[in-house]
């Protein structure tokens, strides 16, 4: 269980979550994390030592098809949602140096 | 004659027995959408153009014979996170502010086969996360029974629209009570079905375990004619569950005698606002003089429910809003940088501070160090809850119970506490978490003239029996005249 949630585990979550909160935000994103895991640690009040975890309520199996292709080709629309695209692609800032 | 007070099935039997065309229909949600929008603001998007367009064509389909469904002609609203093709489909949030989807959502694909309209995109809280609509990018909606208060969420829109008879009815989505609390808080009737009943294709996923869409109406009748059209078995969904009957209208029988009904004690405790719990009571007592059996019993682990489910939403949230990267849709941040930073700055100024929040707290609870005693506690839990539920529905065919602790809030007083806020969903998380199917139905007005619902539980598939139950509390409160909004 975690006591206190520092500044420093606000940079790493935020790392891990892909958003970037800024000096002004992190003290307020602090605190509300602070008092949500404060709240949800009641959870170790429950011996749950010989339950198992439940990821879905029904079993869930994996749906197999053959790899027939239904849709058309919807290119042009699926790039027109595009922030920026070029040839036909989507574009993205420089990734390599 | 104003047709916009007609229930969903009536109107469409004026439609066939041809009455009215379907484009008058239209016309005339259009003309209330018109005349409520600028105060209710319950839609993100109206598709005047296409409603037309697509009323032409149904009147046609059924002028030749093709079309006959009990919803034929009928005009709908769809939540603004099921995918809609060619229709602007935003989440209500910046970061989805110009997407346009390519595909249709399989319940959107089964309303559109049912001859359905669809009119537009309602509000909703960004990305469903919210229990007040009071999130959205789009502003907030107004509830149309008292419009200085909230309509509730997170599918706010569609039940505004519904009270406001703007449509006959809608479509909105359950990951915590989004259909059944604010269906509740606007004098609605809202069910979520049994996980894997609707298919979640085209559903923009919040909590991929937890989501289900589900019928808004003003009636029983009208939420089983829209739950029988848009429930189906969907190979493309791999939760999806093929059912033996979907036949739900055929539960609408006025009989409750020997039902068994459990009616949780603690869900009646100090946190609930005594004027809602007397107008429970008041159905609890109907139902009983009408011939069910009911019983007050120790359902348990309700001071459990809300922490279990955060940890479970937010961890799924944090996964499924992490393809929202400013590359293939939506927001991309102006500043010109590195493409690590151009993904947290578009995510950081696209998703509104509730949403980054549970992102945040899902982060936290699926990392390494943290996963057991977070994450996998929260599913040992969510295990004991579907354990409680298992036991109570070896006894009993349903559960009652309240759908929130007091009616709408004021605008503007529910998003300064995040905890608080959390709370609110008290009454209504374990069903999702349960998989469990849900209705809320109208059953009175408080002393602020705001409307007051009950929830209905039944056990997994058991569908028809909570929709007969609520058909019998509805007639009889129709004739009684007690607790109608």
């Amino acid at each position: 269980m975690v006591n206190k949630i520092t500044d420093e585990i606000i940079d790493y979550v935020g790392n891990l979550a892909k958003l970037k909160i800024s000096d002004d935000e992190k003290e307020q994103t602090r605190k509300d994390m602070q008092t949500i895991m404060d709240y949800i640690d009641i959870l170790n009040e429950l011996d749950t030592r010989k339950v198992e975890p439940m990821f879905y309520i029904f079993p869930v199996h994996n749906v197999f098809r053959e790899d027939v292709i239904t849709n058309g080709d919807d290119k042009a629309h699926m790039l027109a949602n595009a922030p920026k695209q070029k040839d036909g692609q989507y574009q993205v800032p420089k990734t390599v140096e | 004659m104003d047709l916009m007070t007609l229930t969903a099935v009536q109107l469409s039997s004026k439609i066939k027995a041809g009455e009215i065309k379907v484009m008058d229909a239209v016309d005339a949600a259009l003309a209330v959408i018109k005349e409520r929008e600028k105060e209710i603001n319950a839609f993100i998007t109206v598709d005047e153009t296409g409603a037309m367009h697509r009323a032409r064509e149904v009147q046609r389909l059924i002028d030749i014979g093709e079309l006959s469904s009990p919803l034929v002609g009928v005009p709908i609203a769809v939540k603004d996170n099921i995918c809609t093709k060619g229709l602007k489909t935003t989440c209500a949030s910046k970061i989805l502010y110009d997407f346009v989807p390519t595909y249709n959502a399989e319940a959107v694909a089964n309303l559109e086969k049912a001859g359905m309209i669809i009119i537009g995109k309602t509000n909703m809280d960004e990305f469903a996360m919210g229990n007040t609509t009071e999130t959205s990018y789009f502003g907030v909606t107004r509830n149309p029974r008292n419009v200085g208060h909230v309509p509730g969420g997170s599918s706010g829109g569609s039940c505004a629209a519904v009270a406001a008879n703007e449509v006959p009815c809608a479509l909105g989505s359950d990951t915590g009570g989004s259909i059944r609390q604010p269906s509740s808080f606007c004098g609605v009737t809202g069910m979520k079905p049994t996980y894997g009943t609707v298919s979640r294709y085209g559903l923009i996923a919040y909590a991929s375990s937890l989501d289900q869409i589900g019928p808004v109406g003003k009636d029983v009748t009208d939420c089983a004619a829209l739950l029988q059209v848009i429930a189906s078995y969907d190979s493309k969904d791999s939760t999806s569950v093929r059912l033996k009957d979907y036949d739900f209208m055929s539960a609408l029988k006025n009989n409750c005698a020997g039902m068994k009904i459990g009616i949780p004690c603690e869900y009646f405790g100090e946190r609930l606002n005594p004027e809602v719990k007397e107008k429970i009571w008041v159905v609890v007592e109907l139902l009983r003089e009408n011939g069910a059996k009911v019983e007050e019993f120790d359902l348990g682990m309700l001071e459990y429910v809300i922490p279990a489910y955060y940890v479970i939403a937010s961890a799924e949230a944090s996964s499924n809003l992490q393809r929202f990267d400013g590359v293939k849709y939506g927001y991309r941040t102006k500043d010109d940088m590195g493409v690590h930073d151009m993904y947290k700055s578009s995510r950081s100024e696209g998703f509104g501070s509730e949403v980054k929040r549970r992102i945040m707290l899902g982060s936290f609870v699926l990392s390494s160090g943290y996963y057991d005693a977070y994450y996998l506690k929260a599913l040992r839990t969510k295990a004991l809850i579907k354990k409680a539920f298992d036991i109570a529905f070896a006894k009993y065919d349903l559960i009652l119970s309240p759908v929130a602790a007091t009616t709408a809030p004021k605008l503007g007083e529910s998003l300064s506490d995040p905890l608080q806020m959390y709370l609110g969903d008290i009454y209504t998380v374990s069903v999702n978490l349960s998989g469990l199917p849900g209705i809320t139905i109208p059953c009175g007005i408080d002393s602020a003239k705001l409307p007051v619902g009950i929830q209905m539980i039944g056990n997994c598939f058991s569908e028809k029996t909570l929709l007969q139950a609520a058909y019998t509390y509805e007639c009889i409160r129709n004739v009684e005249g007690k607790g109608r909004t």
